[in-house]
């Protein structure tokens, strides 16, 4: 496959209040293809945004990249760029769409300058040229009627057209990957269709690599080839995306399913998965799901379990997927 | 049958907006005319997008915010005409779990006093059998006894929520408004509430509003279901027919739109465009006419409102409905 992006054992550490680090993404493997999406699923505290913004090198501190963790951009590895280098990364070759554009754009500045910006930012050209762009990329995000809704601010703008002057501004940098961090969650339901949608047109006319991160299995089966499940600060499980929904080898991935209420079939009682995510600071030994697994074996508590193929292209962090020699 | 708890007949709410700098005054047409009953025991899911109305519907009703026009009854007491006393009898048996349980509670409180509250204001019980009955209602709720002593911040979010729905318990009331309980909650949260609040309701025999946004959501808990557009009911039926064979084009986006956990999922994928209308300028016609789909839209859509009437055993407000079902299966 001609991968677009690697990422190869990436750790996060944050200092610890005792001392030493605690470390909220831990061993995370990702393989992206151009005008491939992979979508990155878990629930809050897993690590997925976190993983996001490691991508860009945005780590808030104190939080750093751990010695040892590869992020490969086709061939360049983001970790011996400096923040010079990485700076022209960001947007150019990677665009990020975050869940809320009302705090991510600025409020005094019309939504076509914002565009503009982002396009002067990233190549040279005189302020006509840049005007001309920035409507051409708020075309592309489809607001209708861009040379008009240039020099509308962000409150009169709708929740799901602010989303669309955030990709706007994502494009402007003609990124080869697009993350979209939980792009579509505070939208309503209609209007997260229509912009998953336009996700998708993008990343087929532009032959982009979209990431994206949601803690809805929902919008990953619609949408994604590739599903990756996060839990604890690890992927857990990982698999063409029909064949995730068809066969989930691991108990978290079929403990999500059984919690989300459906459409069709019979109205059942949904799946408890007791307990909570547990924290960063205290990661429970052997595999971090077992306190709250119900399938758990007594090994599931001491031994770390490895990454065990299910089948070709899919792989599950479970004992119980290890096959027996 | 005997009479319901909950009448609700033509209830408007209407927001005057603007003056001064904000531009010219406007009035905003939240609720246009809503009118359903729910029996003791029963769920109604209101089903609706934001700026459809279907929070101030709840607002309304509890009358933390007046209406305009309109009546409400609640086991035979008209809640818009009572007074301060009777007022606080009703506050009693109608309560109100909120979508974000971390700004409805007092941060300076702990989770135990905030469930006391009501019993205190209320003077249900003697002060010295309080703590025993929070503790029963710590445990109805699936909480520890030790959360008592715990502040909002030192919670989980679906602690938070337990809390929140103990203390609208708390003080013994019949119906509850549950206004998007779980749309800020994990996947795995998300169903624990959703499992709890379907026992209480067994349990206690309690009548729910329920508004949210998701349709499975909704399936998992309601009886029945009424679907907000712009203000007003489109359509109202069970929870079965709404869901497998809606009869109103905006039910058919809803249910089209909502991810479904199955890639192979046959569902027809309607993408609305255009946008709905401005609260302050509603359409003479149709207000879901700028985005509809429906094959057989024509000039009336555009001129002339439609009311909602009896088709079946549902109710629907579109010129058109007996086209049939637009079922969202192909």
């Amino acid at each position: 496959m001609n991968d677009l992006l690697q990422v190869r054992g990436l750790r996060i550490a944050f200092p610890a209040p005792g001392g030493g680090s605690v470390y909220p993404v831990d061993g995370v493997d990702l393989e992206l293809g151009r005008g491939e999406t992979l979508a990155l699923v878990g629930e809050s505290g897993c690590g997925k945004s976190l993983t996001a913004l490691a991508l860009l090198g945005l780590v808030p501190a104190p939080g750093r990249i751990a010695e040892g963790s590869r992020i490969v951009l086709e061939g360049t590895d983001l970790r011996e760029l400096g923040p010079e280098g990485l700076r022209r990364i960001r947007g150019r070759r990677i665009g990020i769409v975050f869940q809320d554009a009302m705090t991510s754009l600025n409020p005094v500045l019309s939504a076509g300058a914002q565009v503009r910006e982002a396009v002067a930012a990233h190549r040279i050209l005189s302020a006509r040229e840049a005007k001309a762009r920035a409507i051409e990329l708020l075309g592309e995000a489809e607001i209708p009627d861009p040379a008009a809704r240039y020099d509308s601010f962000p409150h009169e703008l709708s929740g799901g057209l602010r989303q669309r002057v955030m990709i706007a501004i994502a494009l402007a940098g003609e990124p080869d990957l697009l993350i979209a961090d939980e792009a579509t969650t505070a939208l309503d339901v209609t209007v997260q269709a229509q912009i998953l949608e336009l996700l998708d047109h993008l990343r087929a006319t532009r032959g982009m690599g979209v990431l994206l991160i949601t803690h809805d299995l929902g919008i990953a089966a619609g949408r994604a080839d590739r599903v990756a499940v996060m839990y604890a600060g690890q992927i857990v499980e990982e698999a063409p995306t029909a064949r995730l929904f068809e066969a989930p080898a691991h108990p978290y991935t079929r403990a999500l399913f059984r919690a989300i209420p459906r459409l069709d079939g019979a109205v059942e009682r949904l799946a408890n998965i007791p307990g909570g995510v547990p924290s960063a600071a205290a990661w429970p030994g052997g595999c971090r799901f077992h306190p709250r697994c119900t399938e758990a074996l007594a090994r599931c508590a001491a031994d770390v379990p490895p990454v065990a193929d299910v089948a070709a292209d899919h792989a599950a962090r479970c004992w119980l997927a290890v096959k027996q020699p | 049958m005997t009479a319901p708890l909950l009448e609700v007949r033509d209830l408007v709410k209407r927001y005057a907006t603007g003056g001064l700098a904000r531009g010219p005054r406007a009035v905003v047409h939240a609720v246009n005319g809503v009118s359903f009953d729910l029996a003791a025991g029963e769920t109604l899911g209101l089903v609706g997008e934001s700026g459809s109305g279907k929070s101030t519907v709840g607002r309304t009703i509890l009358r933390l915010t007046p209406a305009t026009a309109g009546a409400v009854r609640f086991d035979g007491v008209d809640v818009f005409a009572a007074g301060a006393a009777e007022l606080r009898g009703l506050r009693r048996r109608m309560q109100l779990v909120f979508q974000d349980p971390y700004s409805s509670l007092n941060p300076r409180m702990t989770a135990g006093a905030a469930v006391a509250e009501g019993l205190e204001i209320h003077r249900l019980l003697p002060r010295q059998e309080i703590p025993a009955r929070v503790a029963g209602l710590f445990e109805e709720v699936g909480l520890e006894p030790a959360h008592t002593a715990r502040y909002p911040h030192e919670l989980s979010g679906g602690q938070r929520q337990r809390v929140g729905i103990a203390r609208a318990l708390a003080v013994g009331p019949a119906f509850l408004v549950c206004d998007e309980p779980v749309s800020a909650l994990d996947v795995s949260v998300q169903a624990q509430v959703l499992n709890l609040l379907g026992e209480l309701q067994r349990r206690r025999r309690l009548a729910f509003l329920f508004i949210a946004h998701d349709l499975a959501v909704v399936r998992q808990l309601a009886h029945r279901v009424a679907v907000m557009y712009f203000g007003r009911i489109v359509e109202l039926g069970t929870t079965e027919q709404v869901v497998h064979r809606p009869l109103h084009p905006y039910t058919a986006a809803l249910l089209s739109a909502v991810p479904e956990p199955d890639p192979a999922s046959r569902r027809r994928r309607i993408v609305l465009s255009g946008e709905p209308p401005r609260p302050t300028a509603p359409p003479p016609g149709c207000p879901f006419a700028s985005r509809c789909f429906h094959p057989k839209k024509d000039e009336r859509c555009r001129t002339e409102l439609p009311a909602l009437r009896g088709l079946g055993d549902a109710l629907v407000a579109c010129h058109h409905a007996e086209t049939g079902p637009l079922t969202p299966d192909p």
